[in-house]
């Protein structure tokens, strides 16, 4: 019998807030293990009486970086564990967590690429932690980053993307859906055939695809793709619902 | 013995105990309205007109189905709860379907199967021990609340197994082998448990 995922008692070290309803939290663990980019840990939050709630957060660090890990948790209207996490926490708080967990929607840098991340809203997350593996890795996988939010103000990781870009084989595409900054030059509306074109094209036919977000991205990009002739094997998926809360 | 972890400030939305339904979700579930979608990877696009199911493996012969065939079949509508591994529960869903009893009444099982994947267009493939898919446990579902199955949701056809958590309930499955010895499918072989009782809280290996 292998044994399981052990239940460990981390220690909040820093909150950053990224956005109006996204923050990222720096956690301490005992016993901290490298995790693989895309992975995410489970929270569990215990109240006196013993009632119990859990959620799964995708890590948004990279392995790299030993003894911590960054949680990305965007703030659910009525969300029962996002609210506690956003209004209660406070660095030097203990939060329990048990991790990494998942096996499939990974990248390591020794896979190489070409790689085509496409993200929606906080579906981000995982795709920022390969992001800061590829860059902590000195990867040199030609990458694409392809992510879209309401607006300018809820892009997470803006400033770190922009520094990230300047990396070698590393191109990042934006596109506001809702509304957009004067002079925004990147995209402006959802996802589409023509935009998964061209953000896809450049890679050739059968990049290494992760694509995470909400259900109507996911399923347009996926099989969108499929479609356009990408081997189904290569399209690897996750999904940010409104249940993530 | 240590002393139990509480999570400083934490009160928790709470069921009320004496709510009908208090006692349907497992440990570590909260309860949904909507029904999230979670796939690994693309949704196959599926060929009616080629579209078959079979019973294969440790059986006499193996049985297949065409989709007008299986339609023939007598079917029942099934209201279970589901329960996802990601943490949702989604109470009195409601699925039109074929039980896998009144399959198996047209297979000859060897009476060495113990075991069995469930497989799908796609590729996926996810085992459980045979019992768990008898006497009422399990069926494959071709209508959800009264309409098709959406392809998102596993349409045409998703096995439906209420028992365990929902990553056993394959999407566009298309047949159901036997074996002798157990074998871990997809998620079982990537870090999920092999058997995922909810019930139990096996979400991941070893749990």
């Amino acid at each position: 019998m292998p044994t399981p995922i052990q239940w460990q008692i981390a220690t909040l070290t820093a909150i950053k807030t990224e956005t109006p309803t996204v923050k990222s939290f720096s956690l301490a663990l005992p016993q901290w293990r490298p995790h693989r980019a895309g992975q995410h840990y489970d929270v569990r939050l215990t109240a006196p009486d013993g009632y119990q709630a859990q959620r799964s957060y995708s890590i948004a660090s990279a392995p790299e970086r030993a003894g911590t890990i960054d949680l990305g948790i965007e703030r659910i209207a009525d969300g029962e564990v996002s609210t506690y996490m956003h209004e209660v926490l406070v660095p030097g708080d203990q939060v329990e967590v048990r991790g990494p967990i998942g096996g499939y929607f990974v990248w390591e840098a020794r896979q190489g690429g070409p790689l085509l991340l496409i993200g929606g809203g906080s579906g981000v997350v995982p795709l920022m932690s390969m992001l800061r593996h590829r860059h902590a890795a000195r990867s040199s996988a030609p990458t694409r980053l392809r992510y879209s939010a309401r607006t300018y103000d809820d892009l997470i990781y803006r400033e770190e993307l922009a520094t990230l870009g300047a990396d070698s084989g590393l191109e990042v595409i934006l596109t506001l859906t809702r509304a957009q900054p004067p002079g925004w030059t990147g995209y402006s509306r959802r996802i589409d055939r023509a935009m998964l074109d061209e953000v896809a094209r450049p890679l050739g036919r059968a990049p290494q695809v992760f694509i995470c977000g909400p259900t109507l991205l996911v399923e347009a990009a996926a099989n969108g793709l499929a479609q356009a002739g990408v081997p189904a094997s290569r399209i690897r998926t996750e999904r940010f619902g409104p249940s993530g809360a | 013995m240590t002393e139990r972890f509480v999570s400083r400030g934490f009160v928790g939305k709470r069921r009320d105990p004496a709510a009908a339904t208090a006692n349907r979700i497992p440990p570590g579930q909260h309860e949904v309205k909507d029904f999230p979608v979670l796939s690994a990877g693309p949704t196959p696009r599926v060929n009616l007109d080629a579209w078959t199911f079979t019973i294969e493996g440790l059986v006499r012969a193996p049985v297949r189905w065409t989709w007008a065939e299986l339609r023939q079949l007598p079917a029942q509508t099934f209201v279970v709860d589901i329960h996802c591994v990601t943490k949702w529960t989604k109470l009195d869903t409601r699925w039109t379907g074929v039980s896998v009893d009144t399959l198996f009444e047209h297979a000859s099982l060897d009476p060495r199967a113990q075991f069995v994947t469930a497989w799908s267009d796609g590729g996926y493939t996810t085992n459980m021990p045979l019992p768990d898919i008898l006497t009422g446990r399990a069926f494959v579902a071709y209508e959800y609340d009264g309409r098709p199955v959406a392809p998102e949701h596993g349409g045409p056809v998703r096995f439906v197994v209420p028992g365990l958590y929902l990553w056993k309930s394959a999407k566009w499955v298309r047949g159901l082998r036997l074996m002798e010895k157990d074998k871990s499918g997809f998620w079982e072989t990537r870090g999920y448990n092999n058997h995922g009782d909810p019930w139990k809280e096996q979400r991941y290996t070893g749990d």
